[in-house]
């Protein structure tokens, strides 16, 4: 007894600080991540303030078509003498609405799949795995595609009809981790003391499968800001008059060799916005990690 | 005084590639409010497979329950639903496992797991649940007990891990607990330690144990009656000091003799069993422990001994426990 109560204090638990502030110095002792947090922060402001900072409404025309970034267009004006700043700092609200909103819906559908699928075994996991199979063989775009054919054009179709396409990737995920996971004894043990299946799905396993579903969730978001912008250039996308990054990125291909800055900063936006989202996940699997050795 | 639980005639048999295998073959023991139950025997023979049938967690397929009883506190908990045996796990019968390492789940605060079962079973709340915890870690002897609910199972060693699993299955305070082989991964003087606490919680609160060992070094020390185990079947029972005296099973005789002891002198050999554990697909005909035996006649092939009394609280499965019974182990 006083032997243990010598290794307990030798290993005396940590003083764990709140989330919040575990959170903070993750970040701060994390360079990405604090990149991707400024800038993911920065668009974050553009898209809540976005007419507020934009220097001129983001559809007014004007002769000056075509016109390299100046000091009256900080980032040049399109073929009908649109302000791209304006209308780059509008689509950020668009843009990042689609990446986000197409991703939480995919997770929750596909992860809750995933997770029924993987613990009910039997039956259940016969169905709807090979649902996920089926739609595992057709590339995600093309079902994007055809699901817009069928809803009809429109922003909130966009985003169902992309966020459909991405339920398989976290139905595998989840539905693998959880086939690992649900053979470990504390599961058993979670059992042994009465815990119901749900429960035991959702507060026992779950959160042992959280990391590689982030991963997939901040890889899934810079796709599905990417789809927007397919789907918008093929026409089955947002109305035409709508500043959306994907769609100034595919007007520009018409104009790409007179005006490389059409091309570039769209480009740039979207590029930047992935990158710190992919920074942040990191960071974010780092914190939902106990077991990474911060502690002892 | 009425048992608290009995198990009579427990059929499990588990279909394999091989055939089908019971693991547990007419299994019959009981267990008394307050008493320290011991069921010894080597890996296979049956030991946890009859006590996980207890709580109902053979997996169903490849395992079956195909006959017999498991009466606890008078209710046949085989006929229970879904539903109900869930109110007996962890309310009325907690459970111990052998790997306190991986029995905790990694990602989980310790208070999140100690309070979970009592918030489901007891109706706790959040601030109810944490103070009791708290008194059952103190219970169990961890230091420091406000700041481990807050820790994860990667902070704890091995021996405090366990003492968390003992809390936890004393949490809402169960008449029965059911240990299955609680100390085999731990140190030998943690194991010593562990198996002290939880003999003394059982005695102080009047909750029964069913220790699941292969190391007759707990059986002697700690239980108060012994059920022998081999192949499925229970081949010897009695007072754990009867057993001890006067062993009448020559597989019970075998395992004695096995154990290194420091009366006899040193660098003598030990005494094994001769022979494999048996390969449950291929049991003999009559008593299964036969080809090992060597006591063996003719009678051990045609027929399996049943479980009979022998003398005062001590029933044998051998045709030739009335010669055995009174010599003393070597």
């Amino acid at each position: 007894m006083t032997q243990e109560a010598v290794l307990d204090r030798a290993g005396a638990a940590p003083r764990r600080s709140s989330g919040w502030a575990r959170f903070a110095s993750l970040i701060l002792a994390d360079k990405k991540a604090l990149v991707g947090l400024v800038i993911l922060s920065l668009f974050v402001v553009a898209a809540v303030l976005g007419p507020v900072l934009s220097p001129y409404d983001p559809n007014a025309m004007d002769f000056d078509m075509i016109v390299g970034p100046s000091w009256t267009h900080p980032l040049g004006t399109d073929d009908l003498g649109r302000d791209l700043l304006s209308r780059l700092i509008v689509g950020t609200q668009i843009s990042l609405f689609v990446g986000v909103s197409t991703v939480a819906i995919a997770l929750v559908l596909g992860v809750g799949l995933g997770v029924l699928a993987g613990y009910l075994g039997g039956w259940v996991d016969h169905v709807i795995m090979r649902y996920i199979d089926l739609q595992w063989a057709f590339p995600n775009f093309i079902i994007a595609v055809y699901l817009v054919a069928v809803l009809g054009t429109g922003l909130v179709n966009v985003i169902v009809a992309i966020s459909l396409a991405f339920v398989d990737d976290f139905a595998r995920i989840a539905r693998s981790m959880v086939l690992s996971i649900k053979e470990e004894q504390y599961i058993a043990a979670a059992r042994t003391v009465g815990v119901s299946d749900f429960r035991i799905m959702w507060r026992h396993i779950l959160p042992n499968a959280t990391a590689p579903i982030i991963v997939q969730a901040t890889v899934s978001v810079s796709y599905a800001i990417l789809g927007e912008a397919s789907l918008s250039f093929l026409g089955l996308g947002v109305e035409a008059a709508t500043p959306t990054w994907g769609l100034i990125l595919s007007e520009s291909r018409s104009f790409i060799s007179r005006a490389w800055w059409l091309g570039i900063f769209p480009g740039l936006a979207i590029m930047l916005t992935v990158l710190s989202i992919n920074f942040l996940g990191d960071a974010l699997r780092d914190f939902l990690d106990v077991r990474e050795g911060r502690g002892i | 005084m009425t048992a608290l639980l009995e198990i009579k005639d427990l059929v499990v048999e588990f279909s394999t590639p091989g055939g089908t295998i019971r693991a547990a073959n007419a299994v019959s023991y009981d267990v008394n409010p307050g008493e320290i139950v011991a069921v010894v025997g080597e890996s296979g023979s049956g030991k946890s497979v009859t006590a996980l049938s207890i709580l109902r967690l053979i997996p169903d397929p490849p395992g079956r329950v195909c006959g017999g009883e498991i009466l606890f506190q008078g209710e046949n908990l085989l006929q229970y639903n879904e539903e109900q045996i869930r109110q007996v796990r962890g309310r009325r019968i907690g459970m111990i496992f052998q790997e306190p390492m991986t029995s905790l789940n990694p990602v989980l605060s310790i208070g999140r797991q100690m309070t979970e079962a009592m918030r489901l079973h007891l109706g706790l709340t959040a601030a109810q649940a944490d103070a009791k915890a708290i008194d059952l870690l103190k219970l169990v002897g961890i230091s420091d007990p406000e700041s481990r609910l807050k820790a994860y199972p990667h902070h704890l060693s091995g021996g405090m891990r366990q003492r968390v699993m003992i809390a936890m299955a004393l949490s809402c305070d169960p008449p029965l607990i059911i240990a299955d082989e609680p100390t085999t991964a731990l140190d030998v003087t943690i194991q010593a330690q562990i198996l002290e606490l939880m003999k003394d919680l059982c005695r102080r609160l009047g909750v029964a144990l069913v220790i699941i060992t292969h190391n007759l070094g707990i059986v002697a020390r700690y239980a108060d009656r012994v059920n022998v185990m081999y192949a499925g079947r229970v081949v010897e029972r009695g007072g754990a000091r009867e057993i001890y005296r006067r062993p009448s099973h020559p597989y019970t005789i075998g395992l004695l003799n096995s154990v290194p002891r420091l009366d006899r002198p040193r660098g003598s050999p030990l005494d094994p069993i001769p022979g494999n554990p048996p390969d449950l697909t291929l049991l003999p005909s009559g008593c299964a422990f036969q080809p090992r035996c060597t006591h063996c006649t003719a009678h051990c092939a045609a027929e399996a001994p049943a479980l009979l009394p022998l003398g005062q609280e001590h029933w044998s499965a051998c045709f030739e426990s009335e010669g055995l019974y009174g010599v003393a182990a070597k």
